[in-house]
């Protein structure tokens, strides 16, 4: 007899076991050290979730009441994993080439990143996966409920009900901790992939763990196992022909189709080489998961009294044995099979709901939507967070309401039937570029509503939701439309039934659909991409014209990557195209680019609308019809090897346009600087000159000939430091004067910087982090305490808030340090940004200033001679400079 | 009441001097020190003589004089344009839009106001 | 796919294999879906001598077969021939 405690105390123990590894391989991951995490074994076992509770102990009992059959749910994935060459290999490289995040995205992308099209899909996943999640629950309290009354408790349906509640609860946070750290798509769960991974072992080692001891332990070796099957009431080979066809199809399908297969086919793969292991690697885990389930079931039907649920076989075959320790392996197996399930088709759900239903609904309550201020990022997460719990909350609810007495096949193929209806949609959108979004909707919610008439809503039972009468009748009286004849084809298999009508109308509606009516531009452009995603990898061309500006865009997508990460995709934007600083130039190219990265936070359709609202409004203009027409054309033309080549002598072309404009700059820029320099010694001369002019004529009153030799006094010093500042400026530039090399502390530095910057009334308030400041520093502190200095008397002149405030945050960017400086100013306009570091460049006409203009061209020679540098740092708000430090 | 002086000019200092010397020579001196607005104000109340900064915040002096003598109104009205760039490159600009005298600073207080003088009566 | 362009008629020679690799690739889970549906053509054909056992015993001979294929073509197969490799992105 095994205790009951100890079946909760391993189980713990391997729960605790699970989170740890899932922490470590995500700390692995952050590391950069996590290669061996992404290997195609791991792949290939985190692919084992397709293998969930209905397989461990369903299988067995599925093969107890119906012989072989139990098969095609394995022979379907078979054959589309040998088959990847056709469709996984395409789904992979469109899922990594759009940053898809889930197979409503995948839908919604595919026809133009439709909004309407990713809510359909999104509710027909949530309704299908519903009743699988709360059968795995099931599939968990049952089989403690086995060991609980077998060491002499009585679980009744109390103590079932919480096991199911605190099982969901422990599933959400897991989800939650390993689901929900990171956002991008693409950086995905390392954590959760690992622990699945685990898992897969687990329940692979357990099934074959109990399928040994029952071969040779109990039957006496393959023989006699091949004799006891002849002998069981499985022995004679009569399968439904329509049923053995249509669930290898149907199990096939869902495999495509089902959310958590997505999710770790597509949206986790980060390598397409790994789709070739798991391609034959896979199958072979699922020959091995059912090689033992037939004799485990004539065993059982053999040793077990009639009555018992065939369902626990796996469980109370070596509890009947006495063999505990099996028994309670055996336990651990179902138990990661259901809670691996769990979670990733939790995720999978959660993504959606989250991109296609909560974060829409959220951007649309706000007006301005994107431009609004407020965390997307976090909003994305919170919304995300709340979907886990949501999803599994339905799930426990479901668990509760159906009292949890089917025969576990059952609901999975009810679930799979319902999923399958995306794969038209899916399978057209991949294939046929005259499918419409018209189209994709009216399949979808044609196959959904006939599944729902003629499989769901029965499964509950006669009566509950649908009255016997209807059943036999039809609604009405309309024999026509009884929900397992429809059109009178009574007899058939209720399954069988849902999945043929579903399918052919489906497909009938997708395709009437299409036919009639016409797709968008933008859906053209993604069709084309989707379908020959192999020709042309690279470059959509939706937005052919921006009139975004870049800040705009990169104000967005800080909100929503974080700003670190923004900044490097713009700056490395800007590289590309020879430019300089954070400001690339608004290409169609890079916005097609940048919505992709977002889509990967945000999902595409979301992503779309909101590179729209900044892209010169959502919608796509004449010239958009005009490229699409021209598309097959441009297509044909441009090879992959021509348009590189072009994108090379493009960017050639611009660096040496930009060479000669610089060129052409300096020698204006050398008669400008001549006529600076005039101007600014003239004017203080000017004043001095005509102010002696008067006191030298004398005549004036004793007040007036002190007033006008202060102005003589001030003007004098105002010429002392131009000339000062030209020096220091020469000196700088022409790489004259030693540096004095001191070792010091950040803080130190701000702190002396400050101190001789700010004083007086309604001086600028400053905001920092003295803890970040902790950095030691070996270099020319005076030089680098006058960059300091320089940039916070700048914003004491020129922040023009009625409160100014100035905060100075030193991150770490790229491996180096940088100390931002941030007011809540105006900023600086986007025209002037690139000449605040010339000589004389100052923008307000003020001259309260007091300087000539050339302070913020020092800071740059210095930190140049520094060997660290010095930007401007658009959309931050006001105006924000960046230096790097050395 | 003398005649009326606009001096059109940003830096304060220069302002108080060109103020100072003026009114003490008999005129009355308006002043403005922006140039975006500048032909408004000249063409609002019309004065008897304009000096003119060439570097001026919003609009340069050579663009406020351009505009002026596109106005039939104002082709007229005498013009004395100061500049502290000094360069031959700007009094040729100057003469070409129809300057009536170009003086560089610094200026001496004398050279002010005989061409102002100048200006006015002959 | 008819208005690919410029594609060379003639294929080098390690091309070529990589071309019938690929045809391999596709054939085969048609070959599988054909073989895994087989044994009820057997029921068609009135032949009662084969029970659940025989049918076990052939299933998995098959399914085994076409992994052990596919695991040979995986390993010869390359991914996206034309274009070089199969990553791109980084």
């Amino acid at each position: 007899m095994v205790s009951f405690n100890l079946l909760i105390a391993v189980s713990l123990a391997y729960v605790a076991f699970l989170f740890i590894i899932a922490f470590v391989a995500e700390r692995q991951a952050e590391r950069g050290k996590g290669k061996w995490l992404r290997s195609s074994v791991v792949y290939t076992l985190s692919l084992s979730i397709y293998c969930t509770a209905w397989t461990f102990y369903g299988a067995v009992g599925y093969a107890a009441r119906s012989g072989l059959e139990f098969i095609t749910i394995y022979l379907g994935p078979t054959i589309v994993m040998i088959g990847w060459w056709w469709v996984l290999r395409k789904l992979v490289r469109i899922g990594r080439s759009q940053r898809i995040t889930s197979i409503a995205d995948l839908i919604s992308s595919r026809f133009g990143k439709s909004t309407e099209l990713g809510v359909i899909v999104t509710l027909i996943a949530v309704v299908a996966a519903t009743p699988y999640i709360a059968l795995q629950l099931q599939s968990v309290t049952l089989s403690t409920a086995v060991f609980a009354n077998s060491s002499g408790q009585n679980w009744g349906a109390p103590e079932l009900a919480s096991a199911a509640f605190w099982v969901a609860v422990g599933l959400t946070l897991f989800t939650v901790i390993f689901g929900t750290r990171n956002l991008d798509a693409n950086e995905r769960h390392n954590g959760i992939v690992m622990a699945i991974a685990v898992e897969a072992v687990v329940k692979l080692f357990a099934l074959v763990a109990v399928g040994v001891f029952v071969v040779w332990g109990v039957a006496g070796g393959i023989g006699p196992t091949l004799d006891l099957i002849d002998a069981s009431k499985i022995a004679e080979w009569s399968p439904p022909g329509g049923r053995w066809f249509g669930l290898i199809f149907l199990s096939g399908a869902a495999f495509l189709c089902l959310p958590r297969m997505f999710q770790v086919l597509v949206v986790e793969n980060d390598d397409e080489s790994r789709l070739s292991t798991a391609s034959w690697a896979f199958p072979l885990y699922l020959m091995v998961m059912s090689l033992f389930v037939v004799p485990i079931a004539v065993v059982g039907l053999d040793l077990l009294p009639d009555g018992s649920n065939p369902d626990l076989f796996v469980l109370t075959v070596p509890l009947a044995e006495g063999r505990s320790g099996l028994a309670i392996l055996s336990f651990l197996g179902g138990f990661s099979s259901a809670t691996s399930m769990v979670i990733v088709a939790t995720i999978a759900l959660s993504t959606m709901v989250s991109n296609h239903i909560v974060v829409p609904i959220w951007l649309s309550s706000r007006a301005g939507g994107a431009m609004m201020s407020g965390d997307v990022r976090y909003a994305v997460l919170t919304a995300r967070r709340l979907s886990i719990g949501g999803v599994l909350l339905l799930g426990y609810i479901y668990y509760r309401l159906s009292g949890g007495g089917e025969a576990l096949a059952a609901i999975g193929l009810i679930s799979f039937t319902g999923v399958v209806q995306i794969l038209p949609s899916m399978i057209g959108g991949l294939y046929w570029r005259g499918a419409t979004r018209w189209g994709a909707a009216a399949g979808l919610i044609t196959g959904f509503a006939i599944w729902a008439w003629t499989l769901f809503l029965p499964s509950f039972g006669a009566d509950e939701v649908i009255p016997q009468i209807v059943l036999d009748q039809g609604p009405f009286g309309w024999a026509w439309l009884r929900p397992q004849a429809l059109f009178g084809f009574a007899g058939l298999d209720p399954v069988i039934h849902a999945v043929l009508w579903s399918m052919l109308l489906n497909s009938a509606a997708f395709v009437i659909g299409s036919v009639l009516t016409f797709p968008l531009p933008l859906e053209r452009l993604q069709g084309a991409q989707f379908v020959d995603v192999f020709e042309h990898s690279t470059g959509t061309r939706s937005w052919t014209h921006g009139g975004a500006e870049a800040e705009d865009l990169l104000v967005m997508a800080q909100r929503i990557l974080g700003s670190t990460e923004a900044q490097d995709i713009f700056q490395r934007e800007a590289g590309r195209q020879g430019k300089e600083g954070y400001l690339p130039d608004v290409t169609p190219q890079f916005v097609e680019d940048l919505e992709r990265e977002l889509a990967g936070s945000v999902g595409a359709a979301t992503a779309h609308a909101m590179v729209g609202q900044l892209v010169q409004g959502a919608s796509v203009s004449v010239e958009d019809l005009i490229a699409v027409a021209d598309e097959t054309a441009q297509i044909m033309e441009y090879s992959a090897r021509l348009e590189a080549k072009s994108a090379e002598q493009e960017r050639t072309a611009r660096q040496l346009q930009e060479a000669n404009e610089k060129l052409t700059a300096l020698s204006i820029q050398k008669d400008a600087f001549l006529g600076q320099i005039s101007h600014e010694l003239r004017t203080p001369m000017t004043s001095i000159r005509s102010f002696s002019d008067i006191l030298r004529e004398g005549g004036a009153t004793e007040e007036m000939q002190a007033r006008h030799a202060g102005i003589i006094h001030d003007e004098a010093v105002r010429l002392t430091r131009l000339l000062d500042d030209l020096l220091d400026l020469n000196v700088l530039e022409n790489g004259q004067g030693t540096l004095s090399r001191q070792e010091g502390h950040l803080r130190d530095v701000i702190d002396r910087a400050i101190a001789a910057s700010v004083v007086g009334e309604g001086a600028i308030k400053i905001q920092r982090k003295r803890t970040e400041e902790a950095i030691s520093l070996d270099t020319d502190l005076d030089r680098l305490t006058q960059v300091f200095i320089n940039l916070i008397a700048n914003a004491q002149k020129y922040c023009t808030a009625a409160d100014p405030v100035l905060r100075i945050v030193v991150r770490k960017a790229g491996g180096r340090i940088a100390v931002d400086f941030i007011d809540n100013g105006d900023g600086i306009a986007k025209e002037h940004q690139e000449m605040i570091f010339e000589k004389f460049s100052r923008l307000s006409d003020h001259r309260k200033a007091g300087g000539a203009g050339l302070g913020l061209a020092i800071c740059r020679e210095i930190m140049i001679r520094l060997g660290g540098s010095i930007s401007y740092l658009p959309g931050q708000g006001g105006a924000a400079f960046r230096v790097i430090l050395p | 009441m003398g005649k009326r002086v606009l001096v059109i000019e940003d830096e304060p200092n220069i302002i108080e001097a060109l103020s100072f010397i003026l009114s003490r020579d008999g005129w009355t001196v308006h002043t403005h020190s922006d140039g975006v607005n500048a032909n408004e104000r000249i063409r609002a109340t019309p004065p008897d003589l304009v000096i003119l900064d060439v570097m001026l915040p919003g609009k340069s002096g050579f663009d406020i004089l351009r505009d002026l003598r596109a106005d039939p109104e104002m082709q007229a009205l005498p013009v004395l344009m100061l500049t502290a760039r000094g360069q031959t490159r700007d009094r040729e600009l100057a003469e070409k839009l129809g300057v009536n005298r170009f003086i560089t600073k610094p200026f001496s207080n004398a050279e002010v106001i005989e061409n102002v003088r100048a200006l006015v009566t002959g | 796919m008819a208005t690919r362009v410029k594609k060379p008629v003639f294929l080098e020679r390690a091309s070529y294999r990589q071309r019938r690799l690929q045809d391999m690739a596709r054939i085969l889970p048609v070959l599988a879906a054909i073989l895994f549906v087989l044994p009820l053509i057997w029921k068609l054909t009135g032949n009662d001598g084969r029970g659940t056992s025989a049918v076990v015993i052939y299933l998995f001979a098959i399914w085994s077969g076409l992994i052990a294929i596919a695991a040979i073509l995986s390993r010869k197969l390359k991914l996206d021939p034309e274009n070089g490799s199969g990553k791109e992105e980084g």
